[in-house]
């Protein structure tokens, strides 16, 4: 069992060697599964769904990219500013999503991601506005390890930070804390019954699942060297949502495949253009509602049970 | 203090203009309670008929129009039938990825057939210019645009009061299950409701063209204006969008025209409050 999980990470680690020019690339990947790992947490688990993510990633990219551009550019230190940031603005929008209700909630976490987005583009003294953050200088990671033009340093400290952050997140949802979340979104009328604070629990959630997001912005801006408003953009939420339903919901091994699908095709289908990558991302993502979900990791437990049963 | 005037009145020719390319979405999402993200494409659909008959068939602007409008519900109608049916009563994210997915196609085949461009279309002479009226100078289309828009909100707020089939409706949103049990057909209900929207948004598309530009990522842009009309303005009546869509125009001109700088902000702000204030819609009685 240990070995099934070591699999993916281990495939991960490989891919250091196997693919030496495509390091960038790889650690897209890496900050794409914490994305969609951020996501599983509230859409997956808690059942809270969310089309402004992006703010927190966002939130987290420009608080790390700000730092260090002002001089500090110690990494791990500008990955929990971001993270705070990123909670502490989950923290003030929760009660808001959560008061509007289900329909109308929804709705609210899209225009609060909007509202930043907008908010960074006139802020442009501060964010850069559309041109973006110029001048983020990282110091060597442990005062030891620079961050070099191949991406090397970038993807094994993108990998090491998703791996310490799954394995609290699963932690997480196996606690009785994931649990309540489960029960929350299973029956949301029931779940009071049994003793679960519905509003605390969810409340807790998503500024746990805006922290993750938020560290992966700051991944994103300490790896590149940049932020940009592309980082609060509404596609950014809809393609995390895109990958984790693409993976499958609420396992998290489900937001890595997924990630790691989709950066990858988006990778391969735009180099031959960007209007075909999008006509069948939007082909992929009707198949995948009109079929149900479970996604990639759905797929392949119902083949495994049919190998089982034979 | 004409300026004011004149603001006003565009932001009013707007927020007409929103309320029809709107107007089909508060059914979705009122009747079927259906996150419907795409409604916007049929908009896009409108305008790039009538782009097309206006600029290369050289068709009236008037039966362009129309045309864009019947090709907008049709492709409504199909859709419907095809593929939304299989998306009532589905959790919300199933909705939203669905939609969210037919807004890219739709869009990557305008961005092949059309071109990623701006659309532009010559407008006909009697529509072109201003006129001043009362020392008010106002632009010809942007009168038009108010008068055939009330026209339609009027024969809207008509046709749901007056009619057998408005009535039907009202019933269907006010309570599906009830409505259902008193042998009103609400699935087909709903399907002619659809196309009858989506025909409107195709209107609103094609109208819009001179307002709002065309272009493949239409349905994007515009996403959250409709969604604020239906959301502010509730689903049981033509006059809860009509005004929300109203405000909105107003709104939106105006900031734009005085307060630049903030830009498209207070539209995102006014739309987070008042879902908050008024998460059941504008006009909405207590419940």
């Amino acid at each position: 069992m240990i070995l099934l999980h070591a699999i993916p990470w281990a495939g991960a680690l490989a891919g250091y060697w196997l693919f030496p020019e495509q390091l960038p690339l790889l650690s897209a990947i890496a900050i794409a599964a914490l994305f969609a790992v951020s996501l599983d947490l509230i859409v997956g688990y808690a059942g809270l769904v969310t089309l402004g993510q992006a703010a927190f990633f966002g939130a987290g990219a420009y608080t790390a990219g700000i730092l260090a551009q002002q001089g500090w550019g110690e990494p791990f230190s500008g990955l929990l500013a971001a993270a705070a940031v990123a909670a502490l603005l989950g923290l003030i929008s929760a009660p808001l999503v959560l008061r509007a209700g289900e329909l109308a909630g929804l709705m609210v976490t899209l225009g609060l991601g909007l509202m930043l987005y907008e908010a960074a583009n006139k802020a442009a003294a501060i964010t850069g506005g559309a041109d973006g953050l110029q001048g983020v200088e990282m110091w060597p990671i442990f005062g030891l390890y620079r961050f070099d033009l191949w991406g090397r340093t970038a993807y094994l400290y993108s990998l090491a930070v998703l791996f310490v952050l799954f394995m609290l997140a699963r932690l997480l949802v196996a606690s009785p804390f994931g649990w309540s979340l489960r029960a929350i979104r299973g029956n949301a009328r029931r779940a009071p019954a049994l003793g679960v604070p519905v509003k605390a629990r969810l409340t807790a959630a998503y500024v746990i699942a805006a922290a993750y997001a938020g560290v992966a912005g700051g991944l994103l801006a300490q790896t590149t060297s940049f932020a940009s408003l592309d980082a609060l953009s509404f596609q950014r939420s809809a393609d995390g949502l895109l990958m984790l339903v693409l993976g499958g919901l609420g396992s998290l091994y489900g937001a890595l495949l997924g990630a790691v699908a989709f950066t990858v095709a988006h990778h391969a289908l735009s180099e031959a253009s960007p209007v075909f990558w999008q006509f069948w991302l939007g082909i992929a993502l009707v198949a995948l509602a009109l079929a149900g979900q479970g996604g990639l990791l759905g797929l392949a437990r119902a083949a495994i049970a049919r190998l089982r049963r034979r | 203090m004409a300026s004011a005037i004149t603001v006003l009145l565009d932001g009013v020719a707007a927020g007409m203009l929103l309320f029809v390319l709107s107007v089909g979405l508060s059914v979705t999402l009122g009747l079927m309670n259906v996150v419907n993200l795409a409604h916007g494409a049929f908009g896009m659909l409108g305008g790039y008929v009538c782009v097309v008959l206006l600029n290369r068939l050289g068709v009236p602007f008037p039966l362009a129009l129309l045309a864009a409008a019947a090709a907008a519900a049709a492709m409504g109608f199909v859709l419907e039938r095809l593929l939304y049916v299989h998306i009532y009563g589905r959790d919300h994210l199933t909705q939203v990825l669905f939609s969210i997915g037919l807004v890219f196609i739709m869009g990557a085949v305008a961005d092949w057939l059309m071109g990623a461009r701006t659309q532009l279309i010559q407008l006909p002479s009697w529509l072109s210019g201003r006129m001043e009226f009362a020392g008010i100078g106002l632009g010809r289309y942007r009168l038009f645009l108010i008068i055939l828009c009330g026209f339609v909100a009027l024969a809207l707020h008509f046709g749901l009061v007056r009619t057998r089939f408005g009535a039907r409706l009202r019933a269907a949103v006010d309570d599906g299950v009830v409505a259902r049990g008193m042998g009103l057909p609400v699935g087909r209900i709903f399907s002619i409701t659809f196309a009858l929207g989506s025909g409107l948004a195709g209107l609103g598309g094609a109208l819009g063209v001179e307002i709002l530009g065309l272009d493949p990522n239409f349905p994007l842009k515009y996403m959250v204006y409709f969604l604020v009309v239906v959301a502010v303005g509730g689903a049981n009546s033509v006059a809860g969008p009509f005004l929300a869509a109203l405000l909105l125009g107003v709104v939106d001109v105006a900031g734009k025209y005085w307060i630049p700088e903030v830009g498209a902000f207070i539209i995102y702000t006014a739309m987070v409050v008042l879902l908050l204030a008024r998460p059941q819609g504008l006009l909405a009685r207590a419940k």
